[in-house]
């Protein structure tokens, strides 16, 4: 389907994730499916939990244990394929990469979307980041119901429909 | 009559780092630029760079070109001469270039060409209508001089170009409707791709444009279903309604100017058409003469910088006046180009460089 479509199986996406105990705190989760010649999630990462080996095409992998949820990789992947997620109770929250011109208010209401671009359900915007070094990349973090949990990757505005 | 000890024609990726190399092992070099601007396809492109740190990985494109500006600033050995045309180049290394209307000869004792490559176009019905263009010239209206000439889009070609230039279309504020390809694989990378289907476009494989509709400019295009021998498949025509057409098929070398000084060229279609025939040290059929970047071969701009670098630095050695860290410089920038290609998407550029090197031997 990745090939065809560009919509990850939900296997895959399943596959790039952690089990709920590990996203008790942010983690990165990289949707990266493909041996391209690339790096910057790993060289960026402070804390070096994020490896490409043996060479620049393979993809990156994430140590849980090392990950600190900081976001760095999330606005240093120039696929934007990283975000972060964790779960507490009912609800899943993300940290995810967004360079639309759309703004968003923080404790706004917005359409979650997933991966073919649909609308799955309502994203509460919690905050938006726009520091320097994300290179203009915000980094917008919003709550949805976990049960989105592996279909969740996106926002848009209520006014697009 | 000018005198130089390298002339560099084009101001691209190759050509800026090129000229780095020439810059600080001293020797004088002009850089003729047909643009306003320094930095090539770089001045247009707003997404952010794969590779890695010597690639300039994560920073956006337009960045890139001001960062490789940067590096030459401090040099008074260097002549940029923007808006200047070369007309006329010949085997003895005298150059004539037109500026502002005005003809003028440079006499270098190196060349170094980095001209990048021009668009493929597809044939047909109607593909004349204004409203229908090139990625390279959406780009350029839209990125670089903030003109939208259209409310929604249809893009023919779903390789890296055609599905980041979607992309930049996207965030410009214009509706992308569809990205067709026709063979049954998108064509550039996934992340690519889903960055789009996630913001709603759809992306259809297998299919092919068969006529632009529309009397004084575009306003639809017929879409149909081809076959795996891209026959088309009777009944599967659907008329798309849009004002703005963009065709991604590829990009081809500019080699003439290789071709007006006799360096011997051939078709590789892995490279994409004509190239020059250069040897390990992208030096051409011509002693003196080096190309370098997508003028060699199609890549991206990350193996462009890395060939500018190493083409510079053979330009030195050929002049007898080596660059101070030649050789370790030499085989970092190798390591490099040779880490970019040695994956998937680099076999085919492998193979289409194997080519270029048996036929050189040929020739």
């Amino acid at each position: 389907m990745l090939n065809s479509t560009g919509v990850p199986d939900k296997d895959q996406v399943v596959s790039r994730f952690f089990d709920e105990k590990i996203l008790s705190s942010y983690k990165a989760i990289i949707e990266c499916y493909e041996d391209i010649p690339c790096n910057p999630c790993a060289t960026s990462c402070p804390v070096s939990a994020i490896t490409i080996a043996p060479d620049i095409h393979a993809q990156p992998v994430v140590d849980p244990s090392v990950c600190t949820g900081c976001s760095i990789c999330v606005t240093s992947c120039p696929g934007l394929a990283i975000m972060l997620a964790t779960v507490k109770k009912d609800k899943a929250r993300f940290k995810i990469p967004y360079e639309m011109n759309e703004s968003f208010e923080k404790g706004t209401e917005v359409h979650a979307i997933n991966r073919s671009g649909e609308i799955i359900g309502v994203a509460k915007v919690l905050n938006v980041s726009n520091y320097p070094h994300q290179l203009k990349t915000r980094l917008i973090t919003v709550e949805v119901d976990a049960s989105l949990l592996h279909d969740f990757i996106t926002i848009r505005g209520i006014q697009h429909g | 009559m000018i005198y130089a000890d390298v002339l560099i024609v084009g101001g691209g990726p190759s050509g800026l780092t090129a000229a780095k190399m020439c810059c600080e092992a001293g020797l004088s070099t002009i850089i003729v630029e047909r643009s306003h601007i320094l930095g090539g396809q770089l001045t247009k492109q707003t997404h952010k760079f794969f590779g890695s740190k010597d690639q300039y990985a994560k920073m956006r494109g337009i960045d890139i070109a001001v960062k490789l500006q940067e590096d030459l600033a401090s040099f008074n050995t260097l002549t940029m001469m923007l808006e200047t045309t070369v007309v006329g180049l010949y085997e003895d290394k005298v150059v004539t270039i037109l500026q502002h209307n005005e003809y003028k000869k440079i006499k270098a004792k190196a060349i170094i060409l980095a001209t990048g490559a021009s668009e493929k176009f597809l044939a047909f019905e109607n593909n004349d209508l204004p409203q229908i263009v090139g990625a390279g010239a959406l780009q350029t209206l839209v990125n670089l001089y903030q003109v939208i000439p259209g409310k929604s889009m249809v893009m023919i070609g779903s390789g890296n170009i055609g599905l980041i230039v979607s992309y930049q279309m996207l965030q410009a504020g214009i509706e992308v409707k569809k990205v067709i390809e026709a063979t049954d694989r998108i064509g550039g990378y996934k992340v690519h791709a889903s960055k789009l289907k996630r913001l709603g476009v759809d992306i259809q494989t297998r299919k092919t444009i068969k006529r632009a509709i529309g009397k004084d400019q575009l306003e639809a295009v017929e879409i149909v279903r081809i076959d795996e021998n891209f026959q088309e498949i009777e009944g599967t025509s659907e008329i798309i309604e849009t004002d703005l057409l963009c065709v991604s098929v590829g990009l081809s070398p500019l080699h003439q100017l290789a071709s007006m000084m006799n360096c011997k060229t051939t078709y590789i279609s892995e490279l994409g058409g004509y190239v020059p025939l250069i040897d390990d040290h992208f030096q051409c059929s011509v002693p003196g003469v080096f190309a370098c970047g997508d003028m060699v071969g199609i890549e991206e701009a990350s193996s462009a910088m890395m060939e500018g670098y190493l083409a510079g630095l053979y330009t030195c050695n050929y002049l007898n006046q080596p660059h101070l860290e030649a050789e370790s410089l030499i085989s970092h920038y190798e390591n490099q180009l040779y880490e970019l290609r040695n994956g998937l998407f680099g076999r085919k550029t492998l193979r289409g460089i194997e080519k270029r090197k048996e036929n050189l031997i040929h020739a």
